[in-house]
C-alpha cells in the first residue's frame, strides 16, 4: 500500500483524503488480534457480537471456528448462523464461508473467523480476507480474528521465535485498513495453564513443536509483537487522521530506504526487513535490482527468486526500480545518490568465499563508496554458494548445440594453418588459431569459448610444438608458450562471449522497446475501434509470446470477445469469471493474482479515469515462468495505452454523433420554419376570403365575390400541393421511396403532367417539343409525372408573366433527355448545384418567391431512385433563363407483335 | 342525366357528407348518408340506391371489402373517393368492382362528371347506343366505322378492339389489367407495353394533337378513360 506521504507539510495528502472517503462507505472491520492460539479471540468476538445484537444491530455469523470448545459453542446460541458452503476438493469435503449468502442476506454485522484462512481452490478468491473485502465493499461491518504470526511482515520473525513457519499469511495492508484492533491479551502463564486444560487448538505443525511454541519466553516475545503491532496501528491511524486534516506534525524524516535485490536466497528476509525499517522510519522505500550482463546466465530458479522478491517488495509498497549496468556497487551508489537514499539494505553475500576473497563483497564496496549512507546488512543462515553448486548451475546453462560447429571450425582452422605453415612466420601461428577461437566464441557463447580454446591449444601442441604429433612438449620455453596461449585464448574468448551476450541482451531489449514503440504508434494512429483491438492483441501476443484477447462489453452489458490472437472465440467459465472481475473491479484477476489464480488466463482491466472499457486477457503456455514485475508493468502499460486509444474512438464517435445531431437539428428547424410559413400563408388567405364572404359577402360586388372564391380554391390547391411535397419528402427521407416500375409512354407523361400543372402555369405558354417515335420508358409513372410538374411549377414561378416555358423530350443513345427551359431570372452560377438541396431558395431580388424549396430536391431524389439524374444550366440566353435537364436510362424495348392493318 | 337518382354516400367525415349532400342535391339527386362501412352495406341493401359514392378510407371496414360485399348481390355503380398516391388502392378497388374513382381533394365538377358517366352506363347497359359521338370522334359500333371530323380512319384490329372497349365504357376509367384482359386475353394481363404502344397509335389517329389528348386520357398508374 503506497505510503500516504506528502512532501508539503500542511496540505492534506490526497491519498489520505481518498482513503478516508473510501473508508466511510465501506463496512467497518474489527480485528480481534491475539499473540497465540488459545488466547480467546473467537470468544471475545462472540461476546462483542452479542452486545451489538442487544443494541439492536442485525448480527449474523458467517463462519466461526469453535474447535470443539464448549464455551465458544455456547456463545453461538442466539446468533443467526448462515449455512456454510460445501466445497469438494480432492475427494474431501470442506466447509467454506458462503460469500454469496452473506451478500444476499445483507446484515449490518457479520462474524468471519480466521482472517488469514486460505480458501479451498475453486472459490472465487484465494484468501478469506479478500472475501471480507467484498463484504465490506457492500457496506456490511465485519468482525474477524487473527493470530499475530499470520502477518506477512512478521512471518519470519515469528518463525524464528516459534520454529514454526506459518504458511497462511496476509499482507499487512489488510490489518492497516482495519477500523479497530482489539488486542486479546493473555499472560503467558494463563495461556500455558489453558493449554494444560486442553482448551487450546493448535494447528498441525504447531502440535509437533508444542513445547517449544508454548515456552514462556516465546509467548512473551509473541505477546510483545502483538502489542507493538497494535500500537503501530494506532500510531498510523493517528497519522492518517493528521494527514487528512492537514495537521502538520513532526515530519522530520526525509529518510529513504533502498533495498538491493539479488539472486541471494536471503531475499524474502531482506524485503521484509527493509519494509519494517521503512515503516519504522515512516519513510518510503525503493527496491533496486541491477541487471548485469550476467543476468541472462542466471538459472531459472535464480531469476524466479529475483522476480518474487521484486513482486513482494512492490506489494509491500516499495517503488521497484530495475536498471541495467555492469558495475553493481557503483550503480547502487549512483542510484542512491540520485534518489536521496539515506539507508541501504543489502544481503550478505552468498558468493563462495573464494570469490569474495578475490573480488571483495558487495557490502565492502558499498561501505567504501557510500559516504553518508547507512548500510544495513541482512544476514541469515542461508548456505554459502559452493563452488560445485555454481559449476553445476553453470553447466546446466550450457548450450550444447553450439559445441559441434565449434569443434569443427577449430579443427578446420588448425588444419588450414598447418597446411599453410611453411609459408607463415612462426609467431603468427598462435594468433591465427586465436582468430578461429574468437569467432567460435562470438558465435556460440561461453561454453564454446572454453571448448574451442582448449581444443585450439591442444591442437597447437599436437601440430606445432615439437615433438610434433604428440601431446608432449620437450622444450621448456614451449611449455611457457603453451600456457600463455591457453590463458590468452580463454580470456579473449571469454571477452568475445561476453560481447556476444551483451549484444544479445541489447537486441532483446531493443526489440521489446521497438515493439512497444510500434504498438504506441499503431494504437494512436489507428482509426477504428476494431483496428485498435487487433493491434493490441497482436502486440501483446508478440511481446509476451502468449495468447491474447480483448473483451469489450456488448450492447447488453456482457463482456464479449472482440479480438483475439491467435483467433479464439470462447473462453471457459473460470476465465470468464476472472475477466468479469477485472472489468468490473478494475483489478487484475486470474493467473498470478489473488482472484481465481487457477485460471489459465491473466486478465488486466482496460479502463481510464472516465470509464471502464473492458478487459485484456493473456494466456501463457503452461511451462512459462510466472510473470516478473517488469513484464507485468509492460502489460499494464499496454493495457493503459489500449484503453486510452479505445476511449479516444469512443470520444470521436461521440463527437461525430453530436455533430450529426446538430446538423439534424438545423435541418429540422429549417423544416419547421418553412412548414409554419408555407402552411399559414395559404390558410390565412383561405380563412380571410371565406370569412369575408360569410360576414359581409352581400356588400361585395359579384366579381369581387368570385375573386374571393377563386382565391379560396387556388390557395387550397396550393396547400394541397405543399402537403404533397412534404409527404413525398418524408417518404424519401424515411427511405420508403420505392418506385413502382412499369412501361410508360413519355408522350403520355408529358401530356398528363402539363395538364395537371395547368393551374400552376396559368399566364405562361407551355411549348411541347417531342421527338417523334420516342421509346418507352420503364419508370414509376406517378413519380416521374411529379418531377415534370415540379419543374413546370418552378419554371412558372421564376419566369415573368407571359413568358414561355419550353419542354423538350429527345432520345440520346441509351438515355432519354427531358429539358424544361424558362426565360426567368436564372440561377447564379455558384448555386447551380445547391438549388437541389432541401429548402434551398434562390433570392430573386428582394422578392422572396413562395415555395418550399423542396420541389427540386424531390425531383433529384426521385430521379436518383430511377438511376437517372438532373442538373441545371443557367443562364440560357441573354444572361437570363434556366434550363433543367433530366436524364433517364432507357431499357431494352419490349417486343410488340406486329399485326396487319385492315380497313376499320 | 338521371334526375332524381338516389345516391348513397358512404363517408365517415361529416364535412364531406355535408359537402356532397349540398352539391348533389343541387343537381336534383336524392341523398342517403352512411357514416361507416357496415351502415353503408346495410343501407345499400335496404335503400337500393342508383349509385354509391364510397370513401375508401373508412374506419371500420376496408373499402375493398365493402365493394366485394355489395358486388355479391348488386350491380349498382360505385364511385370511390381515395387519396392521391394510393394508385394500387384505386386499381384494387376498380378490380373489385368499383366503376370509377375521384382523388381527394376533388373538385365537385369532376365528381359530378364521374357520377353522370357511371349512371349513364346503367341506363344504357342493356341496349348500347349504336353511334358514339365525342368531340370530333364518331364511332359506329354496329357498322364498325370510325371517323374523325367526318373523315374515316383506318384502325388495325387491335386498335379497333381497344377503341370499342373504351367506347362501351365511355366516361369511366378502365384499369390496364381490365383492358389487356378484354382485348389481348388473360395471358397478357400484365403486358402494359402493348397498351402504351396501341394507345399512342390510337391517339395519333383520333386526336387533334396527340401531345394534348382530349379524348383518350391516361389515368396515371391506373388505366385509361375515354371522354364522352
Amino acid at each position: 500500500m503506497p505510503d500516504n506521504r506528502s512532501d508539503r507539510d500542511s496540505r492534506p495528502s490526497p491519498d489520505a483524503l481518498l482513503q478516508a472517503a473510501a473508508q466511510e462507505k465501506r463496512g467497518r472491520l474489527n480485528v480481534f488480534l491475539g499473540a497465540a492460539p488459545g488466547v480467546g479471540k473467537t470468544y471475545a468476538m462472540l461476546e462483542a457480537a452479542h452486545l451489538r445484537q442487544r443494541d439492536g444491530i442485525d448480527v449474523v455469523v458467517g463462519v466461526v471456528e469453535t474447535h470443539g470448545r464448549e464455551e465458544t459453542a455456547f456463545l453461538l446460541r442466539g446468533l443467526e448462523q448462515l449455512p456454510l458452503r460445501r466445497v469438494e476438493y480432492r475427494d474431501k469435503v470442506f466447509n467454506e464461508l458462503d460469500l454469496e449468502a452473506v451478500l444476499r442476506r445483507r446484515p449490518q454485522l457479520v462474524l468471519v473467523d480466521e482472517l488469514a484462512h486460505s480458501n479451498v481452490p475453486g472459490s472465487l478468491h484465494d484468501k478469506r480476507y479478500q472475501d471480507i473485502e467484498d463484504i465490506r465493499a457492500a457496506g456490511i461491518d465485519v468482525y474477524t480474528a487473527l493470530n499475530i504470526q499470520h502477518l506477512e511482515s512478521l512471518n519470519d520473525v515469528v518463525a524464528q521465535i516459534t520454529r514454526v513457519k506459518v504458511r497462511e499469511t496476509i499482507p499487512d495492508a489488510v490489518l492497516v485498513q482495519a477500523d479497530a484492533i482489539e488486542l486479546i491479551d493473555l499472560s503467558p502463564e494463563d495461556l500455558i495453564r489453558r493449554l494444560k486444560e486442553g482448551k487450546v487448538y493448535l494447528p498441525e505443525q504447531a502440535a509437533r513443536a508444542v513445547h517449544h511454541f508454548f515456552a514462556p519466553g516465546n509467548l512473551t516475545a509473541l505477546r510483545e509483537l502483538a502489542l507493538r503491532k497494535a500500537a503501530d496501528q494506532v500510531d498510523s491511524q493517528m497519522l492518517s487522521h493528521m494527514q487528512s486534516h492537514a495537521i502538520s506534525g513532526p515530519w522530520p524524516t526525509r529518510d529513504r530506504i533502498m533495498a538491493c535485490i539479488s539472486a541471494s536466497p536471503l531475499m524474502p528476509r531482506l524485503v521484509r526487513n527493509a519494509r519494517r525499517l521503512a515503516a519504522r522510519r515512516h519513510a518510503s522505500w525503493i527496491a533496486l535490482y541491477v541487471e548485469t550482463p550476467a543476468h541472462d546466465r542466471l538459472s531459472d530458479a535464480e531469476k524466479t527468486q529475483i522476480n518474487r522478491a521484486l513482486t513482494l517488495a512492490e506489494e509491500f509498497g516499495a517503488e521497484v526500480v530495475t536498471v541495467a549496468a555492469a558495475n553493481v556497487p557503483a550503480e547502487i551508489i549512483a542510484q542512491a545518490r540520485q534518489r536521496n537514499v539515506t539507508e541501504i539494505v543489502v544481503a550478505r553475500s552468498h558468493r563462495s568465499r573464494l570469490v569474495n576473497r578475490l573480488r571483495g563483497t558487495l557490502t565492502d564496496r558499498l561501505v567504501e563508496a557510500g559516504e553518508g549512507i547507512s548500510i544495513h546488512v541482512v544476514t541469515g543462515a542461508a548456505a554459502q554458494e559452493s563452488w560445485l553448486g555454481v559449476m553445476r548451475a553453470r553447466l546446466e546453462g550450457i548450450r550444447w548445440r553450439g559445441l559441434l560447429p565449434t569443434g569443427v571450425i577449430s579443427l578446420l582452422a588448425l588444419g588450414v594453418v598447418k597446411l599453410a605453415s611453411p609459408w607463415l612466420p612462426d609467431s603468427s601461428i598462435p594468433l591465427l588459431i586465436l582468430i578461429a577461437v574468437l569467432l567460435c566464441a562470438l558465435r556460440h557463447g561461453y561454453a564454446a569459448a572454453i571448448f574451442s580454446s582448449v581444443l585450439a591449444v591442444l591442437g597447437y601442441n599436437f601440430l606445432f610444438l615439437p615433438p610434433l604429433y604428440t601431446f608432449t612438449i620437450t622444450n621448456p620455453e614451449n611449455i611457457y608458450t603453451f600456457f600463455v596461449f591457453l590463458g590468452v585464448a580463454l580470456v579473449a574468448s571469454n571477452l568475445a562471449a561476453r560481447i556476444r551476450a551483451q549484444a544479445e541482451a541489447a537486441r532483446v531489449r531493443e526489440a521489446r522497446t521497438a515493439s512497444l514503440y510500434a504498438f504506441s504508434r499503431m494504437v494512436t494512429g489507428a482509426a477504428s475501434e476494431d483496428d485498435i483491438l487487433w493491434a493490441v492483441v497482436h502486440h501483446v501476443a508478440a511481446l509476451s509470446k502468449a495468447q491474447s484477447l480483448v473483451l469489450i462489453p456488448d450492447a447488453g452489458g456482457q463482456l464479449a470477445i472482440r479480438a483475439a490472437y491467435p483467433p479464439e472465440d470462447h473462453i471457459d467459465e473460470k476465465a470468464k469469471g476472472a475477466a468479469d472481475w477485472a472489468w468490473d473491479r478494475g483489478e487484475p484477476a486470474g493467473r498470478g493474482t489473488g482472484t481465481l489464480p487457477s485460471s489459465d488466463w491473466l486478465f488486466l482491466p482496460l479502463r481510464t479515469a472516465e470509464r471502464k472499457l473492458g478487459a485484456l486477457g493473456v494466456r501463457f503456455p503452461d511451462d512459462a515462468p510466472p510473470l516478473g514485475p517488469d513484464e507485468r508493468r509492460l502489460l499494464d502499460a499496454l493495457a493503459g495505452q489500449a484503453a486510452l486509444a479505445i476511449e479516444r474512438t469512443i470520444l470521436n464517435k461521440d463527437i461525430e454523433e453530436a455533430r450529426v445531431s446538430a446538423e439534424t437539428e438545423k435541418l429540422r428547424s429549417a423544416l419547421l420554419s418553412s412548414i409554419s410559413h408555407d402552411l399559414r400563408t395559404p390558410l390565412s388567405a383561405i380563412i380571410g376570403a371565406a370569412s369575408s364572404l360569410m360576414n359581409f359577402g352581400d356588400r361585395i360586388e359579384a366579381k369581387g365575390r368570385d375573386d374571393l372564391l377563386v382565391t379560396v380554391r387556388d390557395e387550397a390547391e396550393r396547400l394541397n400541393r405543399f402537403v404533397g411535397n412534404l409527404l413525398d419528402m418524408t417518404r424519401i427521407e424515411a427511405g420508403a421511396m420505392q418506385p413502382k416500375l412499369d412501361w410508360v409512354d413519355p408522350e403520355d407523361l408529358v401530356a398528363t403532367a402539363v395538364k395537371r400543372a395547368a393551374p400552376l402555369t396559368t399566364g405562361h405558354t407551355v411549348e411541347i417539343d417531342l421527338q417523334p417515335d420516342l421509346p418507352l420508358l420503364r419508370v414509376d409513372y406517378v413519380l416521374i409525372e411529379q418531377v415534370i410538374i415540379n419543374l413546370l411549377d418552378n419554371a412558372a414561378k421564376y419566369s415573368g408573366t407571359g413568358a414561355a416555358i419550353r419542354l423538350r423530350l429527345r432520345q440520346l443513345d441509351n438515355r432519354l433527355e427531358l429539358q424544361v427551359t424558362d426565360r426567368g431570372v436564372g440561377i447564379p452560377v455558384t448555386e447551380l448545384d445547391q438549388v437541389f438541396d432541401m429548402f434551398y431558395r434562390v433570392r430573386a431580388g428582394d422578392r422572396q418567391v413562395a415555395g418550399t424549396g423542396l420541389g427540386l430536391s424531390i425531383c433529384r431524389s426521385i430521379l436518383k431512385a430511377h438511376g437517372g439524374d438532373i442538373r441545371a444550366e443557367s443562364p440560357v440566353a441573354d444572361g437570363k433563363g434556366t434550363r433543367m435537364i433530366v436524364t433517364l436510362p432507357l431499357e431494352q424495348q419490349p417486343v410488340i407483335p406486329e399485326e396487319k392493318v385492315i380497313h376499320g | 342525366m338521371a334526375d332524381g337518382a338516389r345516391i348513397l354516400v358512404v363517408d365517415d367525415e361529416p364535412q364531406i357528407r355535408r359537402l356532397l349532400k349540398v352539391s348533389l342535391e343541387a343537381h336534383d339527386y336524392r341523398i342517403v348518408e352512411a357514416g361507416s362501412g357496415q351502415e353503408g352495406i346495410r343501407l345499400a341493401a335496404l335503400e337500393k340506391p342508383d349509385l354509391i359514392v364510397l370513401d375508401l378510407g373508412l374506419p371500420d371496414l376496408d373499402g375493398q371489402d365493402v365493394i366485394k360485399r355489395i358486388r355479391e348481390w348488386s350491380p349498382t355503380p360505385i364511385v370511390v373517393l381515395s387519396v392521391r398516391a394510393d394508385e394500387s388502392d384505386k386499381v384494387a378497388a376498380l378490380d373489385a368492382g368499383a366503376d370509377d374513382y375521384v382523388t381527394k381533394p376533388f373538385g365537385t365538377a369532376e365528381l359530378l362528371a364521374r357520377i353522370r358517366a357511371a349512371l349513364r352506363h346503367t341506363v344504357h347497359a342493356v341496349a348500347g347506343a349504336p353511334v358514339f359521338i365525342s368531340g370530333d370522334l364518331q364511332v359506329d359500333l354496329e357498322k364498325r366505322l370510325v371517323s374523325v371530323k367526318g373523315e374515316p380512319v383506318r384502325l388495325s384490329p387491335k386498335e379497333y378492339e381497344l377503341l370499342r372497349l373504351l367506347v362501351q365504357h365511355a366516361g369511366k376509367v378502365l384499369t390496364h389489367q381490365f383492358i389487356l384482359r378484354q382485348v389481348w386475353g388473360a395471358a397478357h394481363e400484365h403486358d402494359v407495353q402493348y397498351l402504351r404502344v396501341f394507345a399512342r397509335q390510337l391517339r395519333q389517329k383520333i386526336e387533334a394533337d396527340s401531345a394534348r389528348p382530349q379524348l383518350l386520357l391516361t389515368e396515371p398508374g391506373v388505366g385509361y378513360r375515354l371522354i364522352g
